[in-house]
């Protein structure tokens, strides 16, 4: 299903997130296009996380507004939590459950209808099928990483949000995963918004790339643009340059 | 009916989705299940030999229907209701799935609707057959109790997933730092409560504390249906009365305490 178009899938503005006395976010502004993949940059610390945390409606903004399909986050989360989902490092499927059982206590809380149908399919779709009734915690770390990508489509959401989704994995596993989510993408006119440290990936998979520095924003634009704008062949060299602060502002100064 | 709509209000499918989770996070260990019966059998036998050894050489009074058995079976109601409430609950941040479920359409209220139906079921797997034991090994009919059982039950279960809802909240804002409050919270209740003697043995300064505590009631409850014969009715809505105070007061304490770990992105930071 397709966002609304009077609605962005993602906006925000102003975004301020303070953690006591340390801002984690400092008053970033964006507006993602429906069907579009986004790449979002940065360090450790950039406020990556956070942001994405903070569209999911997991922490409060300190000041300004982020929404997603319209509804304002967390506040009215609940209209729109059943058209999003997400996969983080930060969280993983219970071990304990076979991937069947995972896949059919996600779908129930995301309201899946034919739920039998939708795991089978997914189960196709990611190469699950053989692992359906294994147990999660015991399969190798490329066929989890595939779990927790089907928990993440359970749902066909229309706002898809990605933290390091290729994190640990092998390059064929990533290469095989990356395919996936462009043809998801394609397929349903999803919107995502990728957090990654791997550049060749979000040349890859991104047609906008959002960088964060301490917090802000510090360039924002396609992948080519920002390659002819750094004089950079590669996103890498370009993300170096703005995390060592030596970019376009740099050499304007000079 | 679609997922679509479904998210708007409190959904059974939902409640009944965590349900199934923790079903099946049972039915795949027996270490889990061989925990919930194993120590409330170890109690019952425990206090059980102690109340036979008191009734064969005390007075009337110890010998009075079964009080100490029936003081642990009916603790063991409400520590293993408390418990069963705030396992279920830890599973997730063990197994580093809240992060998953507060990003779901799944809604606090309903989150806590299955965790009190799972504390029933764990109870019943662990009570239930140590119920039997007393009747086989000791004499002492709980069931017997009739009616006043059930008013027994209901107050000590809604006093523990009371004090269950908040002890979550409170796992939720401050992480696993506090899971040790988890096992150990109910014990500072004990003494209070008055579970194997009367109140008018504490200190007069102490007994208008021990009053506000709804277990207080069904103990002294019990005690009088067992040594007097007499059922008090009127004790058993005092403790219902708290109870709806102790239990709103542990829903909003939870709430609260969600929305601080919002605020703080404590939610991002839980795990084992």
């Amino acid at each position: 299903m397709c966002a609304m178009p009077d609605f962005p899938p993602i906006a925000v503005e102003r975004l301020v997130k303070i953690y006591k006395t340390i801002p984690a976010v400092d008053g970033i502004s964006f507006t993602l296009t429906p069907g579009s993949i986004t790449g979002l940059l940065g360090g450790n610390g950039a406020g990556k996380t956070t942001t994405i945390a903070t569209i999911m409606g997991l922490t409060t903004p300190t000041s300004g507004r982020v929404t997603v399909l319209g509804a304002e986050m967390p506040r009215q989360r609940y209209r729109v939590l059943h058209r999003m989902n997400f996969e983080s490092p930060y969280v993983e499927v219970p071990m304990r459950l076979t991937v069947r059982q995972n896949m059919t206590v996600f779908g129930m809380l995301y309201g899946v209808g034919d739920l039998r149908g939708r795991i089978v399919e997914l189960g196709r779709q990611l190469d699950l099928t053989d692992l359906l009734d294994r147990p999660t915690g015991r399969l190798s770390s490329g066929q989890k990483t595939r779990v927790s990508l089907a928990k993440a489509l359970i749902n066909n959401p229309d706002v898809l949000l990605l933290d390091e989704p290729t994190a640990s994995l092998d390059p064929d596993t990533a290469d095989w995963v990356r395919a996936h989510l462009e043809r998801y993408c394609r397929e349903r006119h999803a919107t995502v918004l990728l957090a990654s440290h791997n550049m060749a990936e979000v040349e890859r998979l991104c047609e906008r790339v959002i960088i964060m520095k301490r917090g802000r924003i510090e360039d924002d634009d396609t992948p080519a643009k920002l390659l002819a704008r750094y004089g950079r062949r590669t996103l890498e060299e370009v993300f170096l340059d703005v995390a060592r602060g030596s970019g376009v502002e740099s050499e304007a100064a000079q | 009916m679609s997922g679509r709509a479904e998210s708007a209000y409190v959904s059974p499918r939902r409640i009944g989705a965590m349900m199934l989770r923790y079903w099946y996070l049972l039915r795949s260990s027996w270490p889990r299940l061989l925990d919930l019966v194993y120590w409330p059998t170890v109690q019952m036998v425990t206090w059980g030999f102690l109340q036979y050894y008191i009734a064969t050489n005390a007075g009337f009074f110890a010998r009075a229907g079964g009080t100490f058995i029936g003081a642990v079976l009916l603790w063991d109601i409400l520590f293993r209701g408390q418990l069963g409430f705030s396992i279920s609950f830890l599973e997730e941040m063990w197994s580093r799935n809240i992060g998953n479920l507060m990003m779901s359409p799944l809604r606090p209220i309903e989150f806590i609707a299955a965790l009190m139906v799972m504390s029933l079921v764990r109870l019943s797997i662990g009570a239930v057959p140590v119920t039997f034991l007393a009747i086989g090994f000791f004499g002492f009919n709980l069931y017997g109790l009739g009616f006043a059982l059930v008013a027994f039950f209901f107050n000590l279960m809604l006093t523990s997933w009371a004090i269950g809802i908040f002890v979550s909240g409170l796992i939720l804002r401050n992480g696993m730092g506090a899971e040790n409050l988890a096992w150990s919270i109910m014990f500072l209740f004990m003494p209070l409560t008055c579970v194997y003697y009367p109140v008018t043995t504490l200190p007069v300064w102490l007994q208008p504390v021990a009053w506000l505590l709804p277990p207080t009631y069904v103990f002294e409850g019990m005690r009088t249906l067992l040594i007097q014969k007499v059922y008090r009715g009127d004790l058993m809505l005092d403790a219902l009365a708290l109870n709806a105070v102790l239990f709103a007061a542990g829903l909003f304490g939870f709430l609260k305490l969600l929305q601080s770990a919002r605020r703080h992105g404590s939610l991002m930071q839980t795990g084992e």
